[in-house]
């Protein structure tokens, strides 16, 4: 079966996000006051063949693992369609 | 004489600079194909800086599975040398060669600038030439050179020596404003600054060369 893959890498919380943080100041600029916690991260979409969702989870967490994220610094999310 | 194997990546870009300065310091180095699956004998391997396979997804991401890669682990593991500069730092971060990961820079600038760095451990295989406090003049060129690593790691990374040089002016907020750092059995060391680029006077410092004599002068002490 064809399964579509996002991927949602983040930072881990705690590090420090300078892009965030740059985009967190330059808000108020433009009049949007009270915004907080900008956090930017990376969306990896994917198409894979797997004989159900479990195995198409499965390859691509492996994936997440050994490639799409750094575990010393980011975290991830798979959604599997 | 001490050999050397630098290793060229798509998108390397100082590998040439390795090249003249192993040259000038009377080392004999050649040039390794990222896609050769094994290294010449060489006693020391180098991965220069540049943008090994254009940066793509994480520095040093796609490099780490280059096929070369097996080889440089066997030669670390084997008690080879290895020094990874900027890029190359990147790359060895990302194959679990050193700890902690490189992020953007703190001001998300691109930072290419004479930097002075710190000589923290003076008995490592790439100080040896050096005393601890002595401020080297080398450079840097990076925007991915801010040092992380998680605190239980940092603390250890402390307390076994593995910090070799830290920023007198911390330029990206790496922590403990790490600019070159080795792993735990000391023979595989990564740094953002280029002491290859620091080799000359003319040039503007010679001072990178205490890091690369350093290295020569390990290799000829352990064969004598």
């Amino acid at each position: 079966m064809a399964f579509s893959a996002q991927v949602n890498v983040m930072l881990k919380p705690g590090i420090a996000d300078p892009q965030g943080q740059t985009i967190e100041r330059s808000l108020p600029v433009l009049g949007y006051t009270g915004v907080r916690d900008v956090r930017v991260g990376k969306r990896i979409e994917l198409q894979l063949e797997a004989a159900d969702e479990g195995e198409a989870r499965d390859r691509v967490t492996e994936m997440c693992d050994k490639l799409l994220a750094n575990p010393v610094i980011e975290s991830y999310e798979v959604t599997i369609q | 004489m001490t050999s050397a194997g630098i290793v060229v990546f798509p998108g390397s870009n100082c590998e040439q600079d390795c090249m003249r300065s192993l040259a000038a310091l009377g080392a004999s180095p050649q040039y390794v194909w990222h896609a050769e699956s094994a290294l010449p004998d060489v006693d020391i391997v180098v991965l220069p800086g540049g943008f090994a396979h254009g940066d793509y997804l994480r520095t040093g991401a796609i490099a780490r599975f280059s096929p070369v890669m097996d080889a440089v682990r066997k030669h670390a593991e084997a008690g080879g040398l290895v020094i990874g500069i900027c890029n190359g730092f990147q790359i060895l971060c990302e194959a679990g060669l050193l700890p902690g990961a490189l992020r953007k820079n703190a001001g998300l600038k691109f930072l290419c600038k004479w930097t002075e760095v710190r000589v923290e451990n003076a008995t490592t295989r790439f100080t040896s030439r050096a005393r601890v406090g002595d401020v080297l003049k080398i450079p840097i060129n990076h925007f991915e050179g801010n040092w992380y690593s998680d605190p239980e790691s940092w603390r250890r990374i402390r307390d076994n020596g593995q910090v070799v040089l830290t920023y007198v002016d911390n330029p990206n907020g790496s922590l403990g404003a790490v600019a070159g750092l080795c792993n735990e059995t000391g023979n595989v060391m990564g740094l953002m600054p280029h002491p290859e680029r620091a080799c000359e006077a003319t040039l503007g410092s010679d001072d990178g060369g205490v890091i690369l004599r350093s290295m020569l002068d390990h290799v000829r002490d352990s064969v004598a």
